[in-house]
């Protein structure tokens, strides 16, 4: 399998080619694909007990098909990824966390203490998770019975937990799709969807095919505006003076990235996204460091942030070999009511704050490049645009 | 379901009851603590804003001067010994207008009048150099080098160890629904039926503390809540700031103020509502608003950071400015009511105050000093040496709390019980996620420590 240079670093347990921090689908594609591409040590860690990222909780089918050409579900996909990713002779150390990097020195923790590696390359692939409760600012009391889609997916999916009678999932977007068939797996009703939205936001198929068929009624352009109870959620009031009997809220979407490992090295952020800032390939501003996956792009699907990382593999190779690194790596500059831009291996992703119709139209420099047909655009939904050209500003014209 | 009579019970299992009860277990005497909720520090004394205070800014002349001063003092000592995270930041007062600065003098004279001599007055630039990202607008200040942060999570946790460990009795979800006062001792009923019989009561009872006054067949104060709303920022928010950021008190407005905290958060709060209802510690739309509204002109930057957690405290105001400290030697009784904010400092010097009140009534031996045993918790502070730093299985990533330190809550001599008191003893669960990765692990783990079903851990009815 080794088609690109093979490179001479000695395989001390104290230094490796490349150190990938989190074994979701993007970092175990791409230590896959490093392996495949004549890498040296490849070590992945994963401050879980289990490497396989959120797809090990996600016990429903639509997982495979970009990345591995077949369609499977959530914790079968992991688990074929491992397999893939052991048999490439990559690393992978569960319960180790990486607590910093300085340079290319990474510090890590776990079961049998402090240890340190030197890396060719770091590549960040720490994923995303939803915005809690708090983080929203959902004022009222603190019951039990407060969610994110996260945690009822474990809860269930794992540990086989009745987690309540009946629900209230806030958002309307893919994921929260997903939180109503979980509920309903788990034997909780769901009383309502709420978003603040004038309707939802995923694909009419996927709509249809759960909320749709269960028939959970949908409240749109309403927010919540109170969580009541004491000890156990009883209640939800929302922004239009309703209430909502319940015991469980699932806090669904409003993707945030697990940035805190980038940040704290200093990197460069996104400000809308909470993201570092990177290039089509992969790389960061400091040199040697990149960043894939839904760290970059909160939040794609499993199989985009598997090919993504595994396109990065040739640029952490080219740098491995070459040690050449771009002058500057700049963000994408947006135009409201675009939120944020980010590169991809094939073009960019980008997120809208509203509905807007329009055309949206992206620039290398004053030039150009692309412009998309008149569309409705809508918010909580990934925005892919294929470009082969370097894409620098990105602008909705009605 | 407790036959024998102890010398003193004090009912109220908050930052203060338990100071009162680990002075008492340290004395020749036979000692019960009675809480209403299923643990101790569940109350008010989880809510507050986690200072320890000088006293630079009491009424001088006051109780809460004298005990806030004696306390801080004392809560200083003992805090390290066992493992209550303690650290020493500083505060600036932070005045924004000119009636504000004008009012720094005067602050700095009271400060004086309350024994505390470190203050220093500051002009704009002084200020903007130690702080530089407070936003504009700043008149002046004031340096108070001795405010500290302290751990209000482990204070009462160590102290009931501490008196647990030294004979005091700990009964909990005892909630006093009667009192009988008898010639020799009184009898405390719970409601759920359990009494406890003492020669001598002390009431700790915080927000609840009027009402058995009452129940005593005494009057002089009634607890008006005081809400108090909080906002905890995330740790990457902490670089933001240096040391605490207090308001400059003016006729009109008591202000909020911005703390980071020994778990490397930044606070800011609180707000302050009179209200009615003694268990409305919710948090309101409004007052979230506001408070992000000052935050954002004190620390601009701080309010583009994300939130980690929305909190509300109740304090025990009263009708009287000062604390109401009495002693009732016909009924054998001593109430310490109206304990606030400064409570958190000022317990241990209001349970000397217990002491030495019981001591006008009775005769009171310490211990010999090598029969009191000492007890130490695993500090829990971020400048601290973590546990997850020597090895372990992490479980909560955000705040690095490991399998091992979970089992040893749930273990404890004063164990946690719920996924809250948890929180508490641990800072499991307290982090930026909120649950999002950890929370069914953390439950599961529980589970099996307690040998409880799962279920009872998800708080689920």
């Amino acid at each position: 399998m080794t088609n690109g240079p093979v490179i001479a670093v000695p395989a001390a347990a104290n230094a490796a080619d490349a150190v990938v921090v989190g074994a979701g689908p993007a970092g175990l594609s791409a230590a896959i694909e490093l392996r495949r591409r004549g890498a040296g040590r490849v070590v992945v860690y994963e401050r879980e007990l289990q490497a396989g990222g959120v797809p090990r909780h996600t016990a429903h089918p639509g997982y495979g098909m970009p990345d591995l050409h077949r369609f499977t579900t959530g914790p079968r996909y992991a688990a074929r990824l491992i397999r893939l990713a052991e048999r490439a002779g990559v690393e992978i150390e569960v319960g180790r966390t990486v607590r910093s990097f300085d340079g290319l020195r990474v510090s890590t923790t776990g079961a049998t203490g402090p240890a340190a590696v030197d890396a060719g390359a770091v590549l960040l692939a720490t994923g995303v998770r939803e915005r809690p409760r708090a983080a929203r600012l959902v004022p009222g009391d603190r019951p039990a019975g407060v969610l994110t889609t996260g945690a009822l997916q474990q809860f269930t999916a794992v540990h086989h937990q009745r987690v309540g009678s009946r629900a209230v999932i806030v958002g309307a977007e893919h994921v929260s799709c997903s939180a109503v068939l979980t509920l309903l797996h788990a034997g909780c009703e769901v009383a309502a969807m709420v978003t603040p939205l004038p309707r939802h936001q995923t694909f009419p198929p996927l709509w249809m095919a759960t909320a749709g068929r269960h028939r959970v009624p949908l409240i749109t352009g309403a927010d919540i505006a109170e969580i009541v109870g004491r000890e156990r959620v009883e209640a939800v009031v929302l922004t239009d003076g309703r209430r909502i009997s319940c015991d469980t809220v699932v806090f669904t979407g409003d993707w945030v990235p697990d940035h805190e490992l980038a940040r704290s090295a200093g990197l460069a952020m996104l400000p809308a996204a909470r993201s570092p800032v990177v290039d089509s390939a992969g790389r960061t501003e400091q040199h040697g460091v990149f960043a894939i996956g839904n760290l970059t792009h909160p939040a794609e699907a499993a199989g985009v942030c598997a090919v993504g990382g595994r396109s990065a593999a040739a640029h952490v190779m080219a740098w491995l070999a070459l040690r050449e690194w771009p002058e500057s790596v700049t963000s994408i500059a947006v135009e409201p009511p675009i939120l944020w831009a980010a590169p991809t291996f094939d073009g960019i992703t980008l997120r809208v704050a509203t509905i807007v119709k329009g055309r949206i139209e992206c620039r290398h420099g004053d030039q150009p490049v692309v412009r998309t047909k008149h569309h409705q655009w809508m918010p909580n939904r990934a925005i892919h645009i294929h470009s082969r050209v370097q894409i620098d500003s990105v602008a909705i014209s009605p | 379901m407790t036959a024998s009579i102890f010398d003193v019970v004090v009912v109220g299992g908050g930052v203060v009851g338990c100071a009162v009860a680990r002075e008492l277990s340290h004395q020749q005497l036979t000692v019960a603590l009675v809480e209403a909720r299923n643990d101790i520090g569940a109350g008010t004394s989880k809510a507050n804003t986690a200072i320890l205070h000088t006293g630079f800014d009491a009424v001088p002349g006051s109780l809460e001067s004298r005990l806030v001063a004696r306390g801080y003092e004392l809560l200083r000592a003992y805090a390290p010994t066992v493992g209550i995270s303690v650290e020493t930041t500083g505060a600036v007062l932070v005045a924004w207008d000119d009636e504000q600065a004008a009012n720094l003098t005067a602050l700095s004279a009271k400060a004086v009048a309350n024994g505390y001599l470190q203050t220093e007055v500051l002009d704009a630039s002084a200020v903007r150099s130690l702080e530089p990202h407070l936003g504009p607008g700043v008149e002046g200040g004031m340096l108070v080098p001795g405010e500290h942060l302290i751990d209000p999570w482990s204070t009462p946790i160590a102290f009931a160890t501490d008196a647990t460990a030294n004979g005091c009795s700990l009964l909990t979800g005892f909630q006093v629904t009667s009192v009988a006062a008898g010639a020799e001792a009184t009898r405390l009923t719970a409601s759920d039926g359990r009494c406890v019989t003492a020669r001598y009561v002390v009431n700790a009872a915080g927000l609840h503390g009027d009402e058995l006054h009452r129940r005593f067949g005494f009057d002089g104060f009634t607890i008006r809540p005081r809400r108090g709303e909080l906002i905890v920022f995330d740790k990457l928010a902490r670089r933001l700031l240096g040391r605490t950021i207090l308001p400059v008190p003016t006729a009109h407005t008591k202000g909020v103020l911005l703390a980071p905290t020994v778990f490397g958060n930044i606070m800011l709060g609180p707000t302050a509502d009179d209200i009615d209802d003694r268990a409305a510690t919710g948090s309101t739309r409004a007052g979230i608003d506001g408070l992000l509204h000052k935050g954002r002109r004190m620390l601009p930057a701080l309010v583009d950071e994300e939130v980690t957690a929305v909190y509300a405290g109740l304090r025990a105001a009263t009708e009287h400015s000062d604390y109401y400290v009495s002693l009732h030697a016909d009924a054998r009784y001593v109430c310490l009511g109206g304990i606030r904010s400064t409570g958190l400092t000022s317990s241990m010097a209001l349970a000397e105050e217990a002491v030495t009140s019981l001591r006008t009534m009775f005769r009171i031996s310490p211990k010999p000093v090598d029969e009191i045993r000492a007890i130490r918790l695993t500090p829990l502070g971020e400048a601290d040496e973590r546990p997850y730093l020597h090895g372990g299985t992490i479980v909560c990533h955000c705040e690095r709390v490991t399998i091992e330190e979970l089992e040893a809550a749930i273990n404890a001599p004063v164990p946690a019980n719920d996924l809250d008191g948890l929180r508490r003893r641990t800072r499991v669960l307290a982090g930026r996620c909120q649950g999002f990765y950890c929370s069914a692990a953390v439950c599961a783990n529980a589970a099996a420590a307690s040998g409880r079903p799962m279920s009872t851990w998800m708080g689920l009815p």
